[in-house]
């Protein structure tokens, strides 16, 4: 085990270099002159050789490679071009607010996805296709649509739920609970977006990998024992289909995250996504870059976790 | 070959019925529109139009007008139009890299297919829309480059599918002997590995397609894709969004276009892969669908 979490760690680590290799290469090579940006269009050529003196952009790219990266891993990520603050401190603050929102709705997702699933082993036939349909559906929905419906229905027509931020104006005057009902109404429409998204999903998984044993010999052998249908469902259906699903849970952790880009963008939640949205927009090079960073780190973080998750519940994997 | 003992399977009628209709819709955009996509003859007088309703210079308007009095039907089907032929260019793109990296990987082996594969999983791990939104923005925005966008960050799932596939293959009778009659690695890959892993990819390609379109359309959503005044379904998404509480409709339209291509896409690709394996009932999704866009 310890060996494999070793060669896990040594295999994200070298995704992570990779991201932030391509990264660096992808806005550097890319058109357009962040000096030119930061001066402004009435620079003399003088003031934009010193702007480019400043950010060292005109340093080999190696070498600014080379001294971005290890200004980087000694914790320096640089000054934001657009806000002049710290990126380190910028992303301190965010990444939890992503974190949260994503390990939640994926929580959510899937114990909801299995909940449908394992409802759909027991239905009828009509209400298994009725369900599959919803999940399929749910798939097909684009993730910043399903929010700009849902502040459509819950903000503008039923005047219940905010659509903008993490917590209200007047957050700091409430009382605890008052205020932890905002951060929970608040919560509410970025984290429903991503859960039903993503439940389509599992749910449509789930079901495949609980139909494809149904007639398993080791089911008719718990069924001979007397055991109940109800404890065969839960206990020996589902425990045999959780591999493929912590599988699952791991690989679909980046297109996760990638939903969660835009539903912080819609939702202005204070997350890293978007953060990176932003920095994109005002082309702020030192966020772009720690942005991306953070984000493959999450989700190489993810992943991992998934991989040893599976080992853990799974002997074969374990031992193999 | 489909079988007919087999009933006909609804979900791969229903899927290609609805890609056929709205591709038909796309086509003949000029015909079914009514009104050019971006023409503005009296702002003032025509917008914000509800649907099914005339406006205030008596146009009549199926599915109402937007902000600039631009309608909305008109534009739904010339923004299709954008919107197909990116999914499946890009996705077309996507089948060719994912084809020769998997099968390169397979059938050459040795340290070029080790660094394939890794090169795959490595792509696999890179959270996708931070790839889009730094190509799609820090270069100019055209439909080319989010074609080659989307088509170079979405042919892992296709190559990790085909290197499977292959590998088994590889190890069947027949490959063994097109090996002892002194076949090329060549002739081996494109005449005997490729014509039997073709089913797995063209499901893959199918819910490719579907995640394409959406993508494409989340790029013009936040401006980076197509540019206005062209229409396509994100950049009216995304325009609607804006006045979502006098014209709600402007918004709608477009999602639920979207959402019909991509359960489309979803259906056709179910139906293939039942058809491939119908022991299995897991839908086609570890790889290539993802879970959330």
């Amino acid at each position: 085990m310890l060996s494999r979490i070793v060669t896990r760690g040594l295999a994200g680590l070298a995704v992570v270099a990779g991201v932030v290799t391509l990264t660096f290469l992808l806005l550097h090579l890319a058109p357009g002159d962040p000096a030119r940006l930061l001066a402004g269009p009435e620079a003399t050529a003088a003031q934009l050789a010193a702007v480019r003196t400043g950010l060292g952009l005109d340093r080999p790219l190696p070498a600014q490679f080379v001294s971005w990266a290890s200004r980087a891993i000694r914790g320096d990520w640089g000054l934001s071009l657009a806000t002049g603050r710290p990126v380190r401190g910028m992303l301190a603050e965010a990444w939890p607010w992503t974190a949260l929102l994503v390990s939640l709705s994926l929580g959510l997702s899937y114990l909801l996805g299995i909940g449908v699933a394992l409802l759909q082993t027991r239905a009828g036939r009509r209400l298994d296709t009725a369900l599959s349909a919803i999940s399929v559906a749910l798939v097909a929905v684009p993730g910043y649509w399903l929010a700009v419906v849902l502040i459509w229905i819950f903000t503008y027509q039923l005047r219940l739920l905010p659509a903008f931020g993490a917590a209200g104006l007047d957050a700091d005057f409430l009382g605890p609970g008052a205020r932890v009902a905002d951060r929970l109404r608040h919560l509410a429409l970025p984290l429903a977006t991503l859960t039903l998204i993503g439940m389509g999903g599992a749910a449509r998984f789930v079901r495949g990998a609980l139909f494809d044993i149904r007639g398993a010999a080791f089911l008719a052998a718990a069924r001979a024992r007397g055991l109940t249908e109800h404890r065969i469902r839960t206990v020996h259906l589902l425990r045999h289909a959780l591999g493929p699903v912590l599988t699952l849970l791991g690989l679909s952790l980046p297109a996760l995250f990638s939903g969660a880009v835009f539903v912080e963008g819609i939702f202005a939640w204070p997350g890293v996504g978007r953060i990176l949205l932003d920095g994109v927009a005002a082309r702020d090079y030192p966020v772009v870059m720690a942005a991306a960073t953070v984000s493959a780190l999450l989700v190489v973080a993810g992943n991992a976790l998934a991989d040893l998750l599976r080992a853990w519940t799974d002997p074969r994997v374990r031992d193999a | 070959m489909p079988d007919a003992r087999r009933p006909p399977d609804l979900r791969h009628r229903i899927g290609l019925a609805l890609l056929l209709g709205l591709g038909l819709l796309a086509l003949l955009a000029p015909v079914v529109s009514g009104y050019d996509p971006a023409a503005q003859p009296d702002v003032v007088a025509t917008r914000f139009t509800p649907p099914l309703a005339h406006d205030g210079l008596g146009g009549f308007h199926l599915l109402g007008t937007d902000r600039f009095g631009r309608d909305v039907w008109s534009r739904l089907w010339y923004g299709a139009r954008v919107s197909l032929t990116t999914g499946f260019l890009a996705t077309l793109l996507s089948l060719v890299l994912g084809l020769s990296t998997g099968l390169i990987a397979a059938v050459w082996r040795g340290p070029l297919g080790v660094l394939l594969l890794a090169l795959t999983d490595f792509a696999l791990a890179i959270p996708r829309v931070v790839l889009l939104l730094l190509l799609a923005a820090f270069w100019t925005p055209s439909g080319t480059l989010v074609v080659l966008v989307l088509g170079l960050t979405g042919w892992m799932g296709i190559a990790r599918l085909v290197y499977g596939e292959a590998t088994a293959l590889m190890a069947r009778p027949f490959v063994t002997a097109a090996e002892a009659l002194g076949g090329s690695r060549r002739r081996i890959a494109l005449a005997h590995v490729l014509p039997n892993s073709w089913t797995p990819v063209i499901v893959a390609a199918a819910l490719g397609v579907g995640n394409a379109i959406a993508l494409e359309a989340g790029l013009s959503f936040l401006g980076l894709g197509v540019q206005p005044p062209a229409a396509s379904w994100g950049n009216m998404i995304a325009s609607g969004r804006d006045t979502l509480v006098n014209a709600p409709w402007v918004a709608l339209a477009p999602g639920i276009a979207l959402v019909l291509v991509v359960a489309a896409c979803t259906l056709v690709g179910d139906a293939l892969r039942d058809r491939q394996d119908p022991t299995s009932a897991t839908p086609g999704t570890a790889v290539t669908e993802p879970l959330s866009r």
